[in-house]
Order: C-alpha cells, then sequence, then structure tokens
C-alpha cells in the first residue's frame, strides 16, 4: 500500500482554482495532497477534481497525466469523487465547449451552453442561486444539513445534462429556468457551483464530503 | 429577480489599501487583510482586489500578499492590476484569485483577451474598464487608476470585449469615483443597454440609496463599493437591508 494511501487527493490538471479548494479542505483536515499523479488518485481515499477553465483544456491537462483512467478507475471502485465546476462538467460523457470533446463518461451526460433566456439575463450566470433537492430528501450525501434553498455561488456559462434523470441531484431556477446543479452516482458527485467559495454554508458540503462520504466500505474492498 | 451582488473592492498599493481621490493623491485607508475578513464576515458576495499600480509600473501584484489576504476567506476573489500573461492569470488563480480582471494590457493586445479565454474560460476573465466622459453619452477608456488616456473609446471598446468573450464587466467611472455622489447612471444604462454579460458598476458611492439607483435606474448586475464602506459609514448589512427593504433581491446572512 502506498503512503499517500489514506490521503484526499486534489488532483492537479494544470489549470484551475487549486487554491480555493485548498484552502477549504484544509480548513477541516491536513490529511490532503495535491498531485496529478494517477499513482497517487489509485491509492486515494477520496478524489477531488476542482475546476476553473475551459473543457476541451482542463481534458487535456487530465490526458496529458494519464488521469483519465485513473479516475474512471477509482470511480468504478466505488470510490468518492467530488468534482467541483469544471470538475463536475468532465465527469460527464461530453463537453460543448469551443467544439464537442469527450469527458470522462464516469456520468453519463452532455454539458451544454446555457439556452438564449429571455431578453436581458446575462450569461455566464454568476452570483448567488439556491439550491434545492431534485428527489425528496438529501440527507445521508454530502448536501446533509444544508438547508434546502440555501444560497451557492455559481459562476459559468455551461450547464450539466445527466442523460439518466437519477443522476440529478439538485436543481436550481436562474431567471425562470430550471437547471441541474449538482449531479450524483453513488459516491460521484459534481456540484456546477462552488462549495468551496460559498461561505460557511458551502463549507458544510466539503466537510460532509471529506468525513461522511462512505469511503470507509470502499477502502476495505480495496485494502 | 435575480439576486444583485454587493461587492467591497479593495484598491491595493503595495501593503495598503488606498482610495484614489480623484484619480490624483492616493489615501491609505487600511490593511487589506482586515478589511477583506470584515466584509467577509459582514456578507459580502464577492471582493474585488485590485493593484492600482503594478501596471504603472509594470511589474506584478505580490502574490504572496494576495495568498495571505485571501486566507480563511470563502468567497470569490477578482483580482487584478499588471496582469499581461496566461503566467500572470495562472499565478492569481493559484494564490487565491477566481477571476482575473484585465485593463490596462487588453487594451493594446486585444489578442490577449481571447487567448485567455481559450485556456481559462469566459466565467475567468473580467473586462475592466475605466471611463472617463468626453460628451454627450460619449467615454473614453483610462487605464492605470485613470491616470492614463488610451484614445480608445470606452462603449465600442466594451462591445469589442465582449465579442471577444469576456465573461463580465467591471465599470469604473472616472469621474464620479471618489466622489461619492453617485454613480455615473447614464453610464451604467448605456452599458446595461446592450451587454449580455454581467456588469459590476463602480464608482461614487456615497449612500445606500446610491446603491439602489444604480440597480434599479442604471440595470447594474452588481454593484462594487469602497469608501463608504471602508471608512465604516455604513456596514454591508445596512446597505442590504436597504436594498432588500426596496425590494431589491440580496443575499442576506
Amino acid at each position: 500500500m502506498r503512503k499517500n494511501s489514506n490521503k484526499i487527493i486534489i488532483i492537479d490538471y494544470g489549470l484551475g482554482n487549486l487554491h480555493s479548494i485548498k484552502k477549504a479542505v484544509d480548513y477541516f483536515t491536513k490529511d490532503w495532497t495535491v498531485s496529478g499523479d494517477p499513482a497517487a488518485v489509485s491509492s486515494a481515499r477520496a478524489v477531488i477534481l476542482p475546476g476553473v477553465g475551459a473543457f476541451a483544456a482542463g481534458m487535456k491537462g487530465l490526458a496529458e497525466r494519464g488521469l483519465i483512467g485513473a479516475l474512471r478507475e477509482f470511480a468504478g471502485k466505488g470510490k468518492p469523487i467530488l468534482g467541483v465546476c469544471l470538475g463536475a462538467q468532465m465527469l460527464l460523457s461530453e463537453g460543448h465547449e469551443f467544439g464537442a470533446h469527450q469527458g470522462l463518461n464516469i456520468i453519463k451526460g452532455k454539458v451544454v451552453k446555457f439556452p438564449e433566456l429571455a431578453k436581458g439575463v446575462k450569461i455566464p450566470h454568476i452570483g448567488w442561486n439556491k439550491i434545492y433537492p431534485a428527489k425528496d430528501s438529501w440527507q445521508g450525501t454530502i448536501l446533509q444539513d444544508v438547508p434546502a434553498k440555501s444560497d451557492m455561488y455559481f459562476v459559468h456559462s455551461y450547464i450539466l445534462q445527466p442523460e439518466d434523470k437519477k443522476n440529478i441531484f439538485t436543481l436550481t431556477n436562474y431567471e425562470g429556468y430550471e437547471f441541474c446543479s449538482a449531479v450524483r452516482e453513488e459516491n460521484v458527485y459534481g456540484c456546477q457551483f462552488h462549495p468551496e467559495k460559498s461561505g460557511e454554508i458551502g463549507l458544510r458540503i466539503i466537510k460532509n464530503f471529506i468525513y461522511n462520504c462512505h469511503c470507509e466500505r470502499s477502502n476495505k474492498e480495496l485494502y | 429577480m435575480k439576486n444583485i451582488r454587493i461587492i467591497p473592492q479593495l484598491n491595493i498599493k503595495g501593503p495598503n489599501v488606498v482610495k484614489p481621490v480623484n484619480t490624483e493623491g492616493l489615501k491609505v485607508v487600511g490593511n487589506p487583510r482586515d478589511l477583506a475578513m470584515r466584509y467577509y464576515q459582514e456578507g459580502a458576495d464577492e471582493i474585488i482586489y485590485l493593484d492600482v499600480v503594478a501596471s504603472l509600473y509594470q511589474r506584478n501584484l505580490d502574490f504572496d500578499q494576495l495568498k495571505k489576504v485571501c486566507a480563511g476567506i470563502f468567497i470569490p476573489f477578482t483580482v487584478g492590476g499588471g496582469i499581461r500573461s496566461l503566467d500572470d492569470i495562472n499565478n492569481a488563480l493559484r494564490a487565491g484569485a477566481d477571476k482575473i480582471a484585465i485593463n490596462t494590457y487588453a487594451v493594446n493586445n486585444p489578442n490577449f483577451i481571447s487567448r485567455a479565454i481559450k485556456i481559462f474560460g469566459s466565467q475567468c476573465i473580467v473586462l475592466f474598464v475605466e471611463a472617463k466622459r468626453t460628451g454627450n453619452k460619449k467615454w473614453e477608456a483610462y487605464t492605470d487608476g485613470g491616470r492614463e488616456k488610451t484614445g480608445v473609446d470606452a462603449i465600442e471598446w466594451i462591445k469589442k470585449a465582449i465579442k471577444l468573450g469576456v465573461g463580465e464587466i467591471l465599470i469604473t467611472s472616472v469621474d464620479h469615483d471618489g466622489r461619492r455622489q453617485g454613480y455615473e447612471i447614464d453610464l451604467m444604462k448605456e452599458i446595461a443597454s446592450f451587454s449580455p454579460v454581467p456588469v459590476i458598476a463602480h464608482g461614487g458611492a456615497g449612500t445606500p440609496e446610491m446603491i439602489k439607483e444604480v440597480i434599479l435606474e442604471g440595470r447594474a448586475d452588481a454593484v462594487s463599493a469602497s469608501s463608504i464602506l471602508h471608512y465604516g459609514e455604513y456596514s454591508l448589512k445596512e446597505i442590504k437591508r436597504h436594498l432588500a427593504g426596496n425590494n431589491i433581491n440580496v443575499r442576506l446572512i
């Protein structure tokens, strides 16, 4: 077993708001490291895939470091991943920013541009907006103890469009248009919003991911 | 109606937050770390951090200082001042920035905007424009804290940058900044009339009522303020309460 086998790995693929996410994780635990090494991913307890940037550039960064296979395999073992913003988008099969590009395909679906909304509605969607559960409740998930309709910070022009409705985890309404603001497949979560930038309530999500993401089961299976 | 963001702006010179008084003298108003923390705790929706002399002296902003200012603060930072390469952007993001404001360098190198957007995405790049009135519905773009003329029409420049893909416009009225007599409503209204991306209005806030005006009449998507907050005359809470009382949606914590 590798030394860092029980760490949370924050993926460095050459772009992104690493500092923000590092700060947020570090607020709760010192048991994390930043890495772009596929071997580190394989032996991690949980993985955070951060993101600021364009889809193609992000995927290129992952590919160059051999991280695509490592992340897919990690998810395949049922281990926890939290994708944020571009990191969430890359979890899906395909992105449509500057042409069509393959994603990680961990959750089936596409990333598409916000549709044209009413006149005067601004894109990117920037600012604080409410998230609410797609199903009845989000107890027992990383959103445990986050009140429904909490304000989270968004900044994006593209939206998550999972193929299967069951992967829609939270919804948000922007100027009358309802969209999927977070996806989930078992232990894999992708938030279009930035929990690490959403004040104290956002930090609760990071905390839940760190402490409450059922990693124990997966670890036992693996080791 | 969406939430309107209220954004304290920290103008940085060296280790201090400064306030240009009609672009001439710079007055020291405090320490960036203390002010940023105070605004975070009071419910700021974002923070703008601009090194107002980096461009002028052709140097980079102090990334280590930025890192210290951002520590323990979990809301977005828009950072600008002396940004002129993709490496500068990467360094600022790694020091804690979420969005990058570009002004001086882009005026002379518009392609820099396209290049930055290809790598970092539209949502990451904020066009920062300092506009000085030159006539009826005419403004000229200035740089370096309202010191340098560019000869470029501010409205045309904003339209061009939107085509290039900037995700947001931060607009300062050079004439109104520091006077606390109200925002330049005409300017904000003019930009709102064509901008498909969010507009952050800056320059001239003296009372919560003036902030209300620039939202309702100037149709700003976000407002940035400095003096009104730095000197403790009004707190963010008071401002937000005033706006909420006028049926403007704001995030209250």
